[in-house]
């Protein structure tokens, strides 16, 4: 059953900020969801194959052949903190 | 007080020289202004999604195959997920459970001991960006002010190699690695430049007790950057780990850092939360088949490796096993010592030739074997006049000196520089016969009985003859002369 | 000029008065654009109108008609606003994106700009495609022009209720769950999911990778089949993406003789409201009277696909999601200590809350521990899914339900509890597990609100399921448009503009 530490500790995982009120909340909702998620384990599964993926199709790649990259301008267009040409973030603490 | 061993495990990581990156077609490039190698794929913007470099797998094979590994029939890509500055999609794309090689070993040489190490597994990913801590402390983390993200390595092809724990000392560790090195360099598919950080390392280590078959706890050293540190790093946390176990402690396991100023090892401050990378199966991908075919291809067509070329050395040319692992070492090297021998000098002078005056020459200068004013030709010429006695070996050190100098021929600069070999019988008698009339007291050793002060009389006579007086000749002159 | 109306004009009518010279695409995009100024307050389908855009574009294709005479040249189109456009805001409606301009164009998209489609905006979306009825949208609630006290569905409920409103020719939409069916089905319209994989994602801000896909919202089965012709194909950008067996049709059948439909009775075993479940039964008698045999089927698994949908579904999107991390582009927390907080607060902050549920969902179900319960679990029940309607398909050519277990809902009233608004996809959902091609058409109205019916297909059969829509399409007849009431207000209607031409 899911409680307020696994909600906090996947939040932080996630790396989402949630006020203690949203904690509370999530909790009871997850609990809810994870309830009806949990009908799964009515199927006997012995056997059965996952499925990752409904495609047949193996071998997709690409031949090493260089393309034109963005310009620089392009790239750091959209960011938020910019120094020396560089993304800027915050000090690692 | 029982005797312990250290028991190493070794995680290497090695970039790809292909020409793109892992998962989008921007140039793989060195030393680049930052950020000039982007595109959607490698700075993650949304709906951006990868496509897998067909070279990245092939290099990847080339060298799963050359540790004897057994490459798998089928291949999936994993997320790994964890927030970083440098992970632009907050997850590596990486192998996990069905990784593109399994079950290989690798051979190689501790001195004249051969030690074999299993190799649990090789697998492809891509590589992080470079990260720049900028203010307080410049370049460290601690203390600085903000970091800087430059994406062009982001997405390099990444090839990680993880050995079992079957590396018996940190000697061994060292040797491992720089054999692996020689290894993967010679496959052509990195150049596993250190100070470009295209071979990477971390090293795990735990010590039992000697003979035991059981593992202790391991720690783990990361950030390794040069052979030297890893083996003084290691050789600094065995008593480390002993004393605490002695003391009855217990070993934590733990990340620690290795401090070359101070020599020893600390831990590394203990991260927040446990890693929990939440692994799936990389739903932008699909499976990667390997048709036995295939493999067999890249098989047929892999280089002569290090290893296999030292034993081919040591038959082929009755070389000493120390002497075959230095010639077999890169294949440039390889290949300028068959060169010089197959113009018909002697394998072993030619073996004593390269690795002594030419190998000294190549790091003084920074040439690669092959390149620079001493060709193979040259080299051979010289080999043979020292070997039919043209010139003395001293002479030949400075005849090999002056052909980098003088850019010539070495038969030009025995003759430029009067270094022909003296075997004039009457110049050599003369010569004795001098130096026996000079040193009553020493022929009276000699004659008492002390036979080594014989060199000392070779040596009198080479230094009046500038070195040249052939050696042979003179040896049986001046026995002839204090023995008569 | 002929007189156009924006609320019945379709894709193929259009192309013909283009073609012959009858009216211009300037004139065509203004009939959008002026309905746009008329609704859109109303029904506020559309994060971005890009007026100038349209306008100039338009004006340019009929300049240079001859050089410009793609097969879609001049035609009008609105895109869901989480396919990227260069030069074009792209917010996924999350304020994380609040003003992120893309470097690039999705490949879907670009493949009807290269036939010179008109683009008249950017839709309005569940936040990352993360919900049924667009109420997640950080932005503004879209509204259904049949009852703007009602919900147009979801995800894509601004192309939906666009096209429905008349604000739109078409459009396109991504479909996870359900997410172009659903609100077409809500809305009165067509709406195609294809086969995973046929048409590219690149481009199509990922919510669950294994499951998205770009599709059509149109007025007409022909205009589906039209739209869906230009945006299929393998993109090298996309390793999932394929190359359809046989090139799409356009459809022509009037008749079903033959056609095997399969009825699964786990879908209507479950809440399909009374007037919904209706025109779902007058629709299968059509279905025979146009020469089909409708077979009662099963679906054992169906039950449990929806568990396991809220397993892959989030857990995918948790790590999709992760590179919204305020470090290259979109929002930034203000102030941040250090990293860690940056991280926490811009996601805390970008966010809004079902998106954040599902991120935790997601992260729980992927964590140390719970893999096996949850995610193995899951991929398991995928297989199952599949292996139902592989059965299923070798006794039928198609399979038909209700689209949706209910007509248009009223905003707000299953916003409280996220598990009574995931049930509304309990129709769509499977066939997104098994990647299956699936249409939702317009078969009537239930208390005025249009009712959708579904179509699925085996893998690569859009034309077979397109030919079949289009016969019915045909005998369904449905002929009403868009009140634009709002019964909410007492039944109060927008008057004036739209209102009255939809009713001449
Ligand atoms: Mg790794
Ligand atoms: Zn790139």
């Amino acid at each position: 059953m899911i409680g307020e530490d696994d909600v906090r500790y996947v939040a932080k995982l996630a790396r989402l900020r949630l006020d203690p009120d949203e904690v509370a909340r999530m909790a009871a909702e997850l609990a809810k969801i994870l309830a009806h998620i949990g009908k799964m384990s009515e199927l006997d599964m012995t056997g059965v194959p996952p499925t990752a993926h409904v495609l047949d199709v193996v071998n997709v790649t690409r031949p090493d052949k260089p393309r034109p990259s963005l310009s620089r301008a392009d790239a750091l267009r959209n960011a938020p903190a910019v120094s020396d040409d560089c993304f800027r973030v915050p000090r690692m603490g | 007080m029982s005797a312990w061993e250290p028991v190493i495990g070794l995680e290497m990581h090695v970039e790809l020289d292909t020409r793109t990156k892992m998962f989008c077609a921007c140039e793989v490039t060195k030393g680049d202004e930052p950020n000039l190698h982007t595109c959607p794929k490698c700075l993650a913007h949304p709906g951006a999604l990868p496509v897998v470099n067909e070279r990245a797998v092939e290099y990847a094979a080339r060298i799963a195959l050359a540790l004897n590994c057994s490459v798998q029939p089928r291949n999936i890509f994993h997320r790994k997920n964890y927030f970083y500055p440098d992970l632009p999609k907050a997850y590596q794309i990486s192998q996990y459970d069905e990784p593109l090689a399994v079950d290989g070993w690798f051979e190689y040489w501790v001195d004249d001991e051969k030690l074999g190490c299993r190799i649990n597994r090789v697998h492809m990913e891509e590589d992080a960006a470079k990260l720049v801590h900028a203010g307080g402390d410049a370049g460290r983390i601690a203390g600085s002010d903000f970091s800087m993200v430059d994406f062009n390595r982001g997405g390099t092809p990444l090839i990680e190699i993880v050995s079992e724990p079957d590396i018996p000392s940190p000697e061994a560790a060292r040797e491992f690695l720089q054999q692996l090195r020689n290894l993967v360099i010679e496959l052509g598919v990195s150049e596993c430049n250190m100070e470009e950080g295209q071979i990477r390392w971390d090293a795990n280590i735990s010590v039992r007790p000697e003979g035991s078959a059981e593992l202790g706890t391991r720690t783990e050293l990361k950030n390794m950057n040069s052979f030297r540190y890893l083996q003084q790093a290691l050789e600094a946390e065995i008593p480390r780990q002993v004393e605490i176990i002695e003391a009855g402690g217990r070993i934590d396991l733990e990340t620690l850092h290795f401090d070359p100023d101070t020599g020893s090892t600390t831990p590394l401050r203990s991260k927040e939360e446990a890693h929990d990378y939440r692994y799936f199966p990389e739903p932008d991908l699909v499976p990667l088949v390997i048709d036995p075919d295939w493999v067999e291809g890249l098989r047929a067509t892999q280089p002569e490796l290090p290893a296999a070329r030292a034993e081919r050395f040591m038959s082929q040319y009755s070389l000493s096993r120390a002497d075959a692992l230095v010639l077999g070492s890169s294949h440039a090297l390889a290949a300028f010592y068959e060169e010089v021998v197959a113009l018909g000098a002697g394998a072993k002078p030619v073996a004593n030739w390269t690795m002594g005056e030419y190998l000294a020459h190549l790091n003084a200068a920074g040439l690669e074997a092959g390149h620079g004013h001493v060709t193979a030709e040259r080299l051979a010429k010289l080999v043979k006049l020292v070997e039919d006695g043209t010139v003395s070996t001293s002479s030949g050190k400075d005849v090999f000196a002056r052909m980098i100098a003088e850019r010539a021929e070495p038969e030009e600069i025995v003759e430029r520089h009067g270094l022909g070999q003296i075997s004039d019988m009457s110049k050599l008698k003369a010569a004795v016969a001098r130096v026996v009339a000079d040193n009553p007291a020493q022929v009276e050793q000699y004659r008492g009985g002390k036979q080594q002060v014989l060199g000392f009389f070779v040596g009198q006579i080479m230094k009046a003859t500038g070195g040249r007086a052939n050696p042979q000749l003179v040896n049986e002159l001046l026995r002839k002369a204090l023995d008569g | 000029m002929p007189a156009l109306d924006p609320l019945r004009l379709t894709a193929r009518v259009a192309k013909r008065l283009l073609v012959d010279g009858e009216i211009s695409s300037a004139e065509l995009t203004k009939v959008y654009l002026d309905q746009i100024a008329a609704v859109e307050g109303h029904v506020r389908a559309y994060i971005r109108v890009t007026y100038d855009n349209a306008a100039k574009y338009s004006t340019k294709v009929d300049r240079e008609m001859q050089a410009m005479r793609g097969p879609l040249a001049g035609l009008p189109i609105a895109i869901k606003d989480n396919m990227v456009t260069e030069g074009v805001t792209t917010t996924c409606a999350s304020r994380i994106l609040h003003d992120y301009m893309p470097v690039y164009t999705a490949t879907a998209v670009r493949q009807v700009w290269d036939d010179h489609v008109v683009m008249l905006g950017k839709t309005n979306l569940d936040e990352f495609a993360m919900g049924s009825s667009t109420e997640n949208s950080s932005y503004q609630t879209t509204r259904n022009p049949w009852d703007l006290a009602t919900v147009p569905g979801g995800s894509s409920g601004g192309s939906a209720a666009a096209v429905a409103a008349g604000e739109a020719l078409w459009a396109l939409g991504s479909d996870t769950g359900g997410s172009i069916r659903q609100p077409a089905a809500l809305c009165g319209t067509v709406g195609m999911k294809p086969t995973y994989g046929a048409v590219s994602r690149y481009g199509l801000v990922a919510f669950a990778s294994s499951l998205d896909q770009i599709g059509p919202l149109t007025r007409s089965v022909y205009d589906c089949a039209l739209l869906l012709q230009h945006i299929v194909g393998y993109d090298p950008n996309d390793a999932t993406s394929v190359a359809l067996p046989e090139p799409v049709a356009l459809p022509d059948a009037e008749r079903l003789d033959g056609l095997r439909v399969g009825i699964p009775a786990e879908y209507l075993a479950v809440g399909i409201e009374p007037g919904v479940r209706a025109r779902f039964d007058e629709t299968i008698a059509r279905v025979e009277e146009l020469g089909g045999n409708c077979v009662e089927i099963s679906l054992p698994h169906t039950e449990y696909a929806l568990p396991a949908y809220y397993i892959i579904a989030p857990a995918e999107a948790s790590a999709n999601l992760a590179r919204f991390d305020g470090v290259r582009y979109g929002y930034r927390c203000a102030d941040p200590v250090d990293l860690l907080d940056m991280y926490e607060r811009t996601r805390g902050e970008g966010f809004g809350p079902e998106v954040k549920r599902r991120i935790v969902i997601g992260t729980y179900a992927l964590s140390a521990g719970y893999y096996d319960a949850y995610y193995g679990r899951a991929q398991k029940v995928r297989t199952l899914v599949r292996r139902d309607f592989e059965r299923a398909f070798a006794d039928v050519d198609l399979i038909a339900s209700p689209t949706s277990p209910s007509v248009a809902f009223k905003a707000g009233s299953r916003t409280a509890d996220p598990l009574s608004m995931y049930m509304c996809d309990i129709c769509t959902i499977p066939v997104n597990l098994a990647g299956l091609p699936a249409i939702s058409i317009p078969c009537g109205l239930s208390d005025g609100l249009p009712v959708g019916f579904q179509l699925i297909g085996p893998a690569f059969s859009e034309n077979r399921i397109l030919q079949a829509a289009h016969a019915l399409e045909g005998a369904i007849g449905f002929a009403p448009a868009p009140t634009f009431c709002d019964s909410g207000a007492d039944a109060a209607c927008l008057g004036a503009h739209a209102g009255t031409e939809a009713q001449e």
